[in-house]
């Protein structure tokens, strides 16, 4: 597959930008946030996207998708990076539809991705702990007791929770922190007695909460794959949902770099445009040069996916760590570069940086990926 | 059989009946590509012998039309030709600035007779050229260049001084921008003209660098003449063929950025070693490496992109403003990493334990990279202006 959009995707591209720069702007971040919004994003944008068939783009027609793949899930999240639009594109298309299509039982697959694609039912996957993406040091227990497995343990960064109707708990049937064998994906309803439900408040606004499990008992029927095997097929969609996330913060980026640019054209001080000074020209220029290393690496691990090439975790951590990188430099630069009204609430720039922090750390960041590339090198 | 199976066939069979065994060997180093000319450098006899026999058939141009002495292959057969050579480990039988450089101009530029004079005696490997831009105040400043051209009715009378010109001392031609007028802007004035190097006002002198090699010269011209013939397009309009042969040469310049065949990484595991995990033991030097490696990754798969953009008709995307820069910037990283992992074995100048020197010379040799053609600075001057449409101060 060439390194290249097709007239599909182009289309896609343009009807994802300009649907989300009229409905899920900003702007619209903005108001859900002040308005204390429990859900953290709009039911009616979230409608508006399962119509266009957003909710199921990289599911398999199969299964009730559009089978658009992730590239075509990758340009639809570009695209919400450059609004910040608010939706579960991130919890239950990119993530949770990932984690059931590696590790559900055909009818497994064939029940929740149709519910999903349908806009039937949002999920979200806890997985996260302590303070870091450490997936191999998952101590949430499950202990077998008849055709049940009772739940001990709590989670922290489960995305859009208190809209999530249920949750992938992963938690350690077998082993101990550290261990891959043991740990398993469970499917638990959010009505589910002993689940208690924290929504948190991060600073990019957006809706996440935290979990606690205690004697949760769920069926063995809810568990994802085999008992103590979900590393393997969780592994590979961490590593699709962390392109997704670069995807994410390619058009993040992006768009704060583009008005950081427009900003150097119009704001004057010393009596002439800041961007006629070399200082921020050079700068401005560098800036640009990585995004365009960006751009291209997205694109490479999107293909990767959708060629089912079997060594994923290497250009998905490349794409990552090549984004937390960028993504950080195009943020701190906006907020410099603005000047004063880049630290006002007011001014739109700052939503950029809080966003891309959050994306940043979600499922490992720099410091992460950057290791896990060094070491998929073999060194 | 189709055509192009039948083609891979016949040039299989012509290769091995033609290519001398120890052309099929890699070159020590980049000096060692031959370059043909009136006074070649011949390190092994079969150098000639090779590159006669492909430029009998057009095949150390190939890509060129037959009409001039190329090969007149299209591009699938030109693949194809490459493949088969790099089957059998053959060396490219001609490497010069006639092919890489000068004929593009000519093609693009030059009249019918410019071209039947002078390309085929570059796929011939005849004459080698020269390229006489910079001049030692016209660096980064090109176009305030200032080597005089006097009109004398049928030929041009040149005097001034041109530096950094990369193997004049071997070269037998010059493709040169001089100045034909001075009464316009710096960009206006400026001509494109070819002559011999084979006369009494033309001296070469090469310079010595940092890594112990020579391949610049100063050029000095005292009264050196040129024939009007040989003025490439207008009179006074050269910038436009300079710009054009500046992005041919950024564009190999930016080659260097890829990546080496042995990884830094792998390198620096067999030269340092491991931790228990694995990992190399120097935490600092192990990222240092990895952001090295992302980069190079990032910058290959840009590299491809642009390409697959532009063959789907989306034309050179504004991406390629950076190749320059990135990839000059990058191969200065993997020199200083080069020097990093491999430590004393990397400081040699001189003997056979330090291969004389090697890595301290490509070390040395890279710093040049981020200036000629073009330096980094410049390159993010184009980008802010060009492509982000920043000002002018």
């Amino acid at each position: 597959m060439a390194l290249v959009l097709n007239e599909e995707q182009l289309m896609l591209k343009d009807s994802a930008a300009g649907f989300l720069t009229q409905k899920a702007t900003v702007a619209h971040l903005r108001a859900l946030r002040d308005n204390g919004s429990e859900r953290g994003f709009s039911d009616e944008v979230w409608r508006d996207m399962v119509e266009m068939g957003w909710a199921g783009i990289a599911i398999p027609e199969a299964f009730g998708g559009l089978g658009y793949g992730y590239t075509g899930l990758g340009l639809v999240l570009e695209q919400a990076g450059r609004n910040l639009s608010a939706s579960p594109l991130q919890s239950t298309v990119l993530v949770s539809a990932t984690v059931i299509g590696e590790l559900g039982s055909a009818q497994q697959k064939e029940q929740l991705l149709g519910a999903i694609a349908a806009g039937e039912k949002l999920v979200s996957l806890a997985l996260q702990e302590g303070p870091h993406h450490t997936p191999l040091h998952t101590a949430m227990s499950a202990a077998a007791e008849g055709s049940d497995y009772i739940l001990n343990g709590t989670k922290v960064l489960v995305l859009d929770a208190s809209a999530a109707h249920t949750f992938i708990v992963i938690a350690r049937t077998d082993g101990t922190p550290g261990d891959e064998q043991g740990l398993s994906a469970f499917l638990v309803d959010a009505a589910t007695p002993g689940l208690t439900l924290e929504r948190r408040s991060l600073v990019d606004s957006r809706n996440v909460g935290a979990l606690v499990l205690e004697d949760c008992r769920v069926s063995a029927s809810n568990l994802l794959g085999a008992p103590g095997e979900a590393w393997g097929g969780l592994s590979r969609a961490l590593d699709i949902a962390n392109i997704g996330l670069a995807a994410e913060l390619l058009g993040l980026a992006t768009e704060a770099f583009e008005r950081t640019v427009a900003y150097l054209k119009e704001r004057k001080q010393f009596g002439r445009v800041i961007g006629s000074f070399q200082g921020l020209q050079h700068r401005a220029a560098e800036l640009f040069a990585e995004l365009e290393l960006a751009r291209s690496i997205v694109l490479q691990a999107l293909n990767a996916i959708d060629n089912g090439e079997p060594e994923l975790s290497l250009i998905a951590s490349a794409g990552k760590a090549k984004l937390c990188e960028v993504a950080q430099r195009a943020t701190n630069e906006a907020i410099q570069m603005h000047g004063g009204v880049g630290m006002t609430d007011e001014f739109e720039i700052g939503f950029f940086i809080k966003r891309a922090r959050v994306a940043q750390h979600m499922f490992g960041d720099y410091n992460y990926h950057l290791d896990r590339f060094a070491r998929l090198s073999g060194f | 059989m189709s055509d192009f199976e039948q083609f891979r066939q016949e040039t299989r069979a012509w290769l091995e009946e033609n290519c001398p065994q120890s052309m099929r060997t890699p070159v020590k180093g980049f000096e060692d590509f031959y370059s043909g000319g009136r006074k070649p450098e011949i390190e092994h006899p079969d150098q000639k012998v090779w590159c006669d026999r492909m430029a009998a058939r057009g095949w150390t141009v190939p890509h060129w039309p037959k009409e001039y002495g190329g090969g007149g292959l299209d591009k699938a057969e030109v693949k194809i030709l490459h493949q088969e050579m790099a089957r059998i480990g053959a060396r490219r039988p001609l490497d010069s600035f006639g092919i890489s450089m000068l004929g593009p101009a000519l093609l693009h530029f030059g009249t019918e007779e410019q071209k039947r004079e002078h390309l085929p005696k570059i796929v011939r490997g005849e004459i080698r050229w020269c390229q006489g831009y910079s001049e030692p105040n016209a660096g980064s400043d090109l176009a305030s260049l200032a080597t005089r051209a006097e009109d004398r009715g049928d030929h041009y009378v040149i005097n001034g001084q041109k530096i950094w010109t990369s193997y004049a001392d071997k070269s037998d031609w010059i493709f040169c921008l001089v100045r034909t007028d001075n009464s316009g802007s710096k960009h206006e004035g400026i001509s494109f003209v070819l002559f011999d190097m084979d006369q009494p006002g033309v001296t070469t002198r090469p310079i010595k660098l940092i890594s112990g090699s020579s391949p610049f010269c100063e050029t000095f011209f005292d009264n050196a003449i040129a024939h009007k013939r040989n003025l490439i397009g207008e009179e006074g309009k050269g910038w436009t063929i300079a710009k054009y042969l500046l992005t041919h040469e950024r564009e190999m310049i930016s080659g260097f950025g890829t990546a080496p065949i042995k990884s830094v990484g792998q390198l620096a595991v067999e030269t340092m070693g491991t931790d228990l995990t694995g990992r190399l033991a120097n935490s600092v030097l192990r990222q240092t490496i990895a952001q090295y490696q992302l980069d190079t990754m990032a910058f290959g798969a840009t590299m491809a992109r642009v390409g697959d953009e532009a063959k789907a008709g989306q034309g050179l995307g504004a991406a390629s403003s950076i190749f320059k820069y990135y990839g000059t910037e990058l191969n200065k990283r993997r020199n200083e990493l080069n020097l990093a992992v491999c430590g004393e074995a990397a400081l040699g100048w001189e003997g056979k334990e330090y291969r004389d020197g090697a890595l301290s010379r490509d070390w040395l040799r890279s710093k040049g990279n981020s200036i000629e053609g073009g330096t980094s600075e410049v390159q993010l001057n184009i980008i802010a202006k060009r492509v982000l449409g920043l000002p002018d101060a």
